[in-house]
């Protein structure tokens, strides 16, 4: 497998040796056409789950809906790969005005498959909604995920990761009242700049378990739970960045530099002191 | 990753089939033991109240029954359900007798449902409001087996069987670590409702939903009912000890426990070099605390040394804290020919920092989920860059200058070379 793929790599760096492509194009990796589409709405999961545990599934591109009453915490999971810089966005859509008595703080809040919180790097993570609002978008774009970290850090690393929608603060007149949530993930693949070395032998999966059990548990026919919480085309080996393409090139460029050099310094090969006859 | 896991596994069958042999079979607290079906016992306010003519210009009971009906025809086929009322029978004036008004109207298992909604039918609002005694009911109804459990309580006033507090009769029936969660409906609830209903649901860990129309009731009820039929991995009850030598050896799965506020609780998992330790933790708050609270996620050696830790803090109001933590265990260089390496015991320590108002009970503690997963390590990164491979313009840039350099040299050494030979 190793070797295919370091074949693939010397194909592809050959390919960039004749073509010279310029590395602008470059950047643009082949994991980048892997995202799901936002155009394409397809429709996740109507209901949402209510804790870590029972947290909905869903996928980048799809929408998840929920209807739940104020004062639920509704949990959603979806997949994050490396080299992705996931978004969440999320819709309430409050209940009738006439049953609310003051305003509302609303929040979204991601976690990692690990259950550590993960930082929003830009968005409205939260938002008050004044008594007579009807809906409120919240936001959290994450940071672009790793393919490894330090144990002491709480990098994002790919996995599960799962969102949490909820009311923070509300008179509590105003608990127990119907709502509707919409919410989805778009990724953007950030690409080689956030290729880092190293990494997992199983993504941030909770349930995640050694190769040797794993095998045993597909032996015995059971789904194992790194494959159950697989993004569409499963989790990526990590492997591929741009940073092959930019070496490469590089490469490239300075044998083409040397030989530039080389003809300039080398004349046309006889000495100008020497006379043609001699 | 996935592949070159594989391919690993692969080239080390032998291997593997010999560590299975000697490893614990980890993860049989991680098989979803809930094959059994699930079971969820409707609990029905009958009490004098419910004829108050205020749910869209019918009665509160002609709503619920309504509501019942239509639960009732959608309930998926694996679910057990039951119904218990309370406040069906006895309309005199007696609180002692009063507060014992609560029966099992239709036992839980299969669902008959022409029976079922006979059942219904005959109910009229009558009595007293014992919600606690109604909850203690319906958590026997619904015990033995290790399905999943859920109480829908459906009531519109308070409990008016004081001194036995229902939310403390919740809290207590959570403990028991069977499991179950209590949901609560008010409908047309007044605040001191509220404040009871909320708190019950808080201390199972269910929701609370306050009801104004029929369809919202129906719509409520229809999708509770659906979620215990949602399949779970249902956790297993442990018990920290106090300190690491007394702790439960813990094998990858998902565990629950107890913890009071300022505890701290240890456990203790085996790893071997080369694997790696996950493990996360979330503490519910199941009762009114105060703003402030967090929660610190330790691993430590058996000798006290922290390896890593995960901590969290947070204000507002919340179900869950929760943090995780990871400890790859890098593998032994001098491998004493081929032994098994020794695991080495690692302690978690869960501590958090919640606080409550002097008015709140601190017993039974706070309700933590515990997931220990054990995976191979991690490939280690020998560069912070993929490969160590560079990447942008300045790459390029210095690329190219020493290309163009190396080139000149090798031009004027080779132009020298020549010129000397040419004049010898």
């Amino acid at each position: 497998m190793r070797t295919v793929r370091m074949l693939a790599a010397a194909a592809l760096t050959g390919a960039a040796l004749l073509g010279l492509a310029a590395p602008a194009a470059l950047a643009d990796s082949p994991t980048a056409t892997a995202n799901p589409d936002d155009t394409r709405s397809t429709s996740g999961p109507t209901e949402a789950g209510t804790t870590f545990r029972t947290a909905a599934r869903f996928l980048p591109g799809q929408q998840a809906t929920a209807q739940a009453a104020t004062g639920d915490y509704l949990y959603w999971v979806f997949p994050a790969d490396v080299g992705q810089r996931p978004t969440v966005n999320a819709t309430v859509t409050l209940p009738d005005a006439a049953l609310r008595h003051g305003p509302a703080v609303w929040r979204v809040d991601v976690y990692d498959g690990l259950r550590r919180r993960q930082p929003c790097m830009y968005g409205t993570q939260s938002r008050t909604a004044a008594e007579e609002t009807a809906t409120v978008e919240l936001a959290c774009v994450l940071r672009p995920v790793r393919a490894s970290a330090d144990a002491w850090a709480d990098d994002p690393l790919p996995g599960s990761y799962y969102v949490r929608l909820t009311v923070t603060s509300l008179p509590d007149d105003d608990l127990g009242q119907p709502f509707t949530a919409r919410i989805g993930v778009s990724t953007v693949d950030k690409g080689g700049a956030y290729a880092t070395d190293g990494s997992l032998a199983a993504p941030l999966v909770p349930g995640a378990t050694t190769a040797d059990q794993a095998e045993a548990d597909a032996d015995a026919g059971r789904p194992s739970a790194v494959e159950a919480a697989a993004p569409e085309d499963g989790w990526s080996s990590g492997w591929w960045s741009d940073r092959w393409l930019w070496t490469g090139a590089g490469g490239v460029l300075a044998a083409l530099a040397g030989i530039g050099g080389y003809v300039l310094t080398r004349g046309t090969g006889r000495p100008p002191r020497v006379p043609p006859a001699a | 990753m996935i592949t070159r896991k594989r391919l690993a596994t692969g080239a080390c069958a032998l291997l593997a089939a010999l560590s299975v042999a000697l490893l614990p079979t980890s993860a049989t607290a991680d098989e979803p033991v809930a094959k059994e079906s699930p079971k969820v016992e409707l609990v029905l306010d009958v009490s004098g109240s419910m004829r108050a003519k205020d749910i869209d210009g019918k009665s509160r009971m002609a709503a619920a029954k309504q509501a019942f009906n239509e639960v009732l025809d959608a309930v998926p086929e694996e679910v057990q359900l039951g119904i218990r009322t309370l406040g069906a029978d006895y309309p005199g004036q007696d609180r002692k007798r009063g507060c014992k008004d609560t029966r099992q109207l239709y036992p839980v298992g299969p669902l008959d449902r022409t029976e079922a909604k006979t059942a219904v039918a005959t109910l009229a609002p009558t009595g007293w409001t014992p919600i606690g005694p109604a909850l203690l009911g319906a958590a026997e109804d619904l015990e033995g087996g290790e399905a999943t459990r859920r109480i829908v309580l459906i009531t519109d006033g308070e409990d008016t069987c004081a001194p036995l507090d229902p939310c403390q009769v919740a809290r207590e029936i959570a403990a028991k670590g069977i499991h179950l969660v209590i949901d609560t409906l008010g409908l047309v609830p007044d605040a001191k409702t509220r404040q009871q209903l909320t708190c019950i649901a808080e201390a199972t860990g269910g929701t609370y939903t306050s009801v104004h129309r029929t369809e919202d009731l129906s719509r409520r009820v229809r999708q509770l009912v659906d979620r215990a039929a949602d399949p779970v991995v249902t956790p297993v009850a442990t018990e920290g000890a106090v300190r690491c030598a007394d702790a439960p050896q813990l094998k990858p799965g998902l565990y629950t426990d107890r913890e009071a506020f300022g505890q701290h609780r240890w456990y203790r998992v085996d790893l071997l070099p080369g694997q790696e330790l996950r493990a996360s933790v979330s503490v519910s708050a199941d009762r009114a605390v105060n703003n402030d609270y967090g929660v610190l996620l330790r691993a430590v050696t058996k000798h006290g040394r922290e390896i890593v830790r995960g901590s969290e803090a947070g204000d507002g109001r919340t179900d869950v804290i929760s943090t995780g933590l990871r400890y790859p265990k890098p593998e032994l260089d001098d491998e004493p020919g081929d032994a098994k390496p020794a695991a080495e015991t690692v302690c978690l320590q869960i501590s958090n920092s919640f606080s409550a108002p002097p008015s709140v009970k601190t017993t039974p503690g706070m309700p933590i989920e515990l997931t220990v997963d054990v995976v191979d390590g991690p490939s280690a990164a020998s560069d912070v860059a993929s490969f160590g491979l560079g990447r942008g313009w300045w790459l390029l840039g210095a690329l190219v200058l020493v290309g163009f350099v190396a080139g000149l040299l090798w031009g004027w050494l080779s132009r020298w070379r020549v010129a000397v030979w040419r004049t010898n």
